[in-house]
Formats: structure tokens, C-alpha cells, sequence
């Protein structure tokens, strides 16, 4: 059979998929890969930060990368430019300050390809606890806001007409992306967090016809891409979140098809 | 809700300002449970944000609101939806209120969009989305309804049922209604209580009261007054272009 590590890299990426495919969804429909990106960049430093002080990992990359989303709000607050420029700003210092730290603790061997690519085998059984029950928190805290901030999605204006404290929702949201990039960074490395939000997300949107139906395939589509991408990892010898990003890729790809038959059957 | 007197939102002298300019100043209104307040005036007169202002969408404004009610059905004026939402017209009508089946299909077929149900939201026509979007504000049974050019590109017969559709609504579930409209017929004949806007309040009052009134001929027009009766007396006060007022 498989070998224990294989295991623990199933398990905690199907944790992983559970909570990347309904926040996925979000990240679409409120335009915010880009937002994704940076959190996911800066997470560098939060990783170098849990090395040199011997902090838990998800712990220190979920503070760190908080912290960015609030420097990121201040910055929009504060300066003239736009919101694309000040994400490249902070996704590029972030991860250049990342690797300038990780080159002055020469005491520490880093292995960075795992770090930005993911890497099943450091995954750990205090990992996939981390992963299933920071990922069942996140879940239920997104259960709770749903309404304030799905419908403040689709206009933000009706929501807080009628009452619904989108702002808050907005805020919390930001908090989720920052703790799922945290949980999942072992499992995906950070290079590649945001294409396992959008791409099963893109992949759901070409099939579904109801937001409810667009987050259920966006966790199948999750769910396939870690179960093929990890065998396939083992297979072939590759990194673990290329070859998940890969399946997920190929997927959406599959979902074309249905699109083009659709406008068929239209025509 | 306040008890003695009905009240549901009350705007004091509320005003917002924006790049050094009044976008409106000085508005003061009541809409009252069973009544329809109506605010008319010409484009850029403040008419959207006055109504924003009571929903509370504005926060940095001048003067208070006074809200009563927290159930609120709002259509707004301009609404932009981004179709990367998979979005049917049941999951927008569930939007903001977990509603049970029978109080969206009642909504929809008052409006005369039930058909409608189960179509994405983006393949309707402007006219069908306006039917939606008031089906939708009245499907909560609202205790404040606030409507910005509720049938706005629906067709003639169907504007005067949604017009109808409106005034009952407003009796049978004897809610007050803050409307905004540009078509003056309706509102002369269906309006409790008419405030006319041109960055501040030119005038108020009943809709015959508004018709006679100096300032509402001058913003509509002679034609507009004679749907109501004529009546002569002196300005105090012309408009620039830009809203500003001058006195004579």
C-alpha cells in the first residue's frame, strides 16, 4: 500500500480543497486574485519569521499576512494609487524581503522549492490538525457571513440598505483569506495558493447555473485535483502543488467543453 | 417603530458634501406608515442621494436621520450586477432574507415575472429586471419601502399596473414609501405628499399645493403645471447651472 507520508498528504489536502473551493468562489466574484496573490507572497516572510524564532509556521503566516491586509487597507486610505499597483507593491516586497531574510540565516537550511511549490513530504500529523480544524473554522465563520457578504457581492448598496453590515462581512472575509493561505502553504507552496482558490472556482463557474451549485463542484473540482495531482505527484516524482495545480488546470480545461456545448445547443 | 406618531424614517437638515460641492443640503422629510412621499426634480437635483441618505448608505453626512424601522425594501436606481455570479432571479430574490417559496411566488407574480423564476438574471430584459428588482424589495413585506424609478424601462400598460401595484401595496401592507419618479402624472395622482428637489428643497407639500407653486413650474415647466391647476405668485429665487441658488 501507500506509504504513511502519501497518506498524510491525501488527508490534508482534501482538508485543503474543502475550504479552498466556497472561498474560491468568493475570490472570483469579488475580483480578488490579485489580493490572493499578495496575501499568498508575503507569506514568505511569515514562513522565515516561524523559522528563525521557532514558531509554528501556520501560525506565524497567518499574523504576517493579516498584517499585509491591513497595511494594504491603509495604503488604499492613504495614497492616490491604484489598487493593482499597491498588490504588486506588496506582493514583490514581500517576497523579495522573504528571501533577503531567508539569505542572512545561512544557519538554517531552507529548502525553498518546497516553500514556494509545495512538498507532501513535509507534511506532519500537527499539520493536517492544523488544516482540518483551522480549515472547519474557517468554514463555519464563511457559514456565518455568507449572507452579509454574498449579497453585498452582488450589490453592495441593497446589503447595506437593507441592513446587513457589509462592511464586516468584507473585513472578516479578508481575515479568511489570510488563514487559509496560512493552513495551506505546506500542502500547495505559496507560488501557487491562488491557483488552487481560482482555477476549480473558474472550473465550477463554466458548469454551474446558481452560486449554491458553483461552490459544490468548485469543492469537487478541489477535491479531484488534490487526489489526482497527489498520485500523480508520487508517480511521476514532481512537487506536489504543481502537479495538483496541473489536474485542476486540466479540469477547467474538460469544463470548456461544456461550455461549447451549451452555445450549441443555443445556436 | 415610534409608537404615537407613525414615523418611520425622519431626514433633519440633512446634507452631503463632496469635493467642496452640496450634492443636497438642508432636506428635511417624513414618510409616515401607509404614506407615499415622493421626491421629484430635474437630473443631478440629489433626488438618488437623498434616498441614500435615509437608507444610511451615506455616513459622512450633515444634519440626522432618524430610522424606525430596520425592514426596509430598497430598489435602487443604478444597479450594476457582475455576471461572473451564476445568478438565477430565485437566489437574487433570496438575497437579503432567507424567504420561504410562497412569499417569492407571490412577490413574482404581483410584478407578473413568476415565469421568470428560474432564468439567469442576466438574460433579462431592462424591463423584466425592473418587475424583479420591485418583487424583490416588496417580498420581505417591508415596513419602509424606498423606490428610485421603480419602472424605469418597463413598458406603458405595465408601468400604470406597477404604479397601481404600488398604491396597493402600500395599503394593504400599509407601509410608507419614499418614492422617486420622473413621471409626473403618477405621482400627482398617487402621491400623499410631494417634495421638490433642486439640491435643496424648492418646495413641498400636497401634489396640488407643489403644482400651484412658482418653483415647479419654473423646474417642469407650464405644461406640467396645467395637469393640475395654475396659480401665479412671485420667485424668490432662480437657479444657476450648476444648482446653485441666486437670489432676484
Amino acid at each position: 500500500m501507500f506509504d504513511d507520508f502519501f497518506i498524510r498528504a491525501l488527508v490534508a489536502g482534501i482538508g485543503v480543497a474543502f475550504v479552498t473551493g466556497p472561498l474560491g468562489c468568493f475570490v472570483i466574484w469579488r475580483r480578488l486574485s490579485y489580493f490572493g496573490d499578495t496575501l499568498a507572497h508575503s507569506a514568505l516572510l511569515g514562513v522565515t519569521l516561524a523559522y528563525s524564532l521557532e514558531f509554528n509556521i501556520a501560525f506565524s503566516v497567518f499574523i504576517i499576512s493579516s498584517l499585509i491586509a491591513l497595511i494594504l487597507i491603509q495604503l488604499q486610505k492613504k495614497t492616490n494609487l491604484p489598487g493593482d499597483a499597491l498588490l504588486g507593491l506588496l506582493a514583490h516586497s514581500s517576497l523579495a524581503v522573504g528571501l533577503v531574510v531567508i539569505g542572512f540565516l545561512t544557519f538554517i537550511r531552507f529548502d525553498i522549492m518546497g516553500l514556494l511549490f509545495g512538498d507532501i513530504l513535509a507534511v506532519a500529523v500537527n499539520d493536517i490538525l492544523i488544516i482540518w480544524i483551522g480549515g472547519a473554522l474557517i468554514l463555519l465563520v464563511l457559514k456565518l457571513i455568507w449572507k452579509p457578504l454574498f449579497a453585498s457581492t452582488v450589490n453592495y448598496e441593497l446589503a447595506e440598505a437593507e441592513g446587513l453590515n457589509p462592511d464586516r462581512a468584507k473585513a472578516i472575509f479578508t481575515v479568511l483569506m489570510a488563514a487559509i493561505i496560512a493552513i495551506s502553504i505546506k500542502m500547495v507552496g505559496l507560488l501557487l495558493i491562488t491557483g488552487m482558490l481560482i482555477i476549480p472556482a473558474a472550473m465550477a463557474r463554466n458548469i454551474s447555473d446558481s452560486p449554491q451549485k458553483m461552490v459544490i463542484f468548485s469543492i469537487i473540482g478541489g477535491l479531484l485535483s488534490v487526489i489526482i495531482g497527489l498520485f500523480s505527484s508520487l508517480e511521476f516524482n514532481t512537487s506536489s502543488g504543481p502537479s495538483i495545480i496541473t489536474a485542476a488546470l486540466v479540469l477547467f480545461i474538460l469544463s470548456l467543453l461544456k461550455i461549447k456545448q451549451t452555445v450549441q445547443l443555443k445556436n | 417603530m415610534s409608537k404615537e406618531n407613525n414615523i418611520l424614517v425622519k431626514l433633519n437638515e440633512v446634507g452631503i458634501r463632496q469635493n467642496d460641492k452640496w450634492l443636497v443640503k438642508g432636506v428635511s422629510l417624513v414618510v409616515e406608515k401607509g404614506k407615499i412621499v415622493t421626491l421629484i426634480g430635474p437630473n443631478g437635483s440629489g433626488k438618488s442621494t437623498t434616498a441614500k441618505i435615509a437608507l444610511g448608505i451615506y455616513k459622512k453626512i450633515a444634519g440626522q436621520v432618524e430610522k424606525y424601522t430596520n425592514n426596509v425594501g430598497y430598489v435602487p436606481q443604478k444597479i450594476s450586477i457582475d455576471w461572473t455570479l451564476p445568478l438565477r432571479v430565485n437566489d437574487f430574490m433570496l438575497l437579503t432574507e432567507n424567504l420561504k417559496d410562497e412569499a417569492v411566488n407571490e412577490a413574482l407574480s404581483l410584478t407578473g415575472v413568476i415565469h421568470l423564476k428560474n432564468k439567469n438574471l442576466g438574460n433579462l430584459s431592462g424591463g423584466e429586471f425592473q418587475r424583479v428588482l420591485l418583487a424583490r424589495a416588496i417580498s420581505r413585506k417591508p415596513d419602509l419601502l424606498v423606490l428610485d424609478e421603480p419602472v424605469q424601462g418597463v413598458d406603458f400598460t405595465g408601468e400604470i399596473a406597477l404604479y397601481e401595484l404600488i398604491k396597493k401595496i402600500s395599503d394593504t401592507l400599509n407601509c410608507g414609501i419614499l418614492l422617486i419618479s420622473h413621471d409626473l402624472h403618477t405621482v400627482m395622482s398617487a402621491t400623499d405628499h410631494v417634495v421638490c428637489l433642486n439640491g435643496h428643497v424648492c418646495c413641498s407639500g400636497t401634489p396640488s399645493d407643489v403644482a400651484k407653486n412658482n418653483e415647479y413650474k419654473a423646474l417642469f415647466g407650464e405644461q406640467a403645471s396645467q395637469t393640475l391647476s395654475i396659480y401665479e405668485h412671485k420667485h424668490n429665487h432662480v437657479h444657476s447651472n450648476d444648482g446653485e441658488v441666486k437670489k432676484n
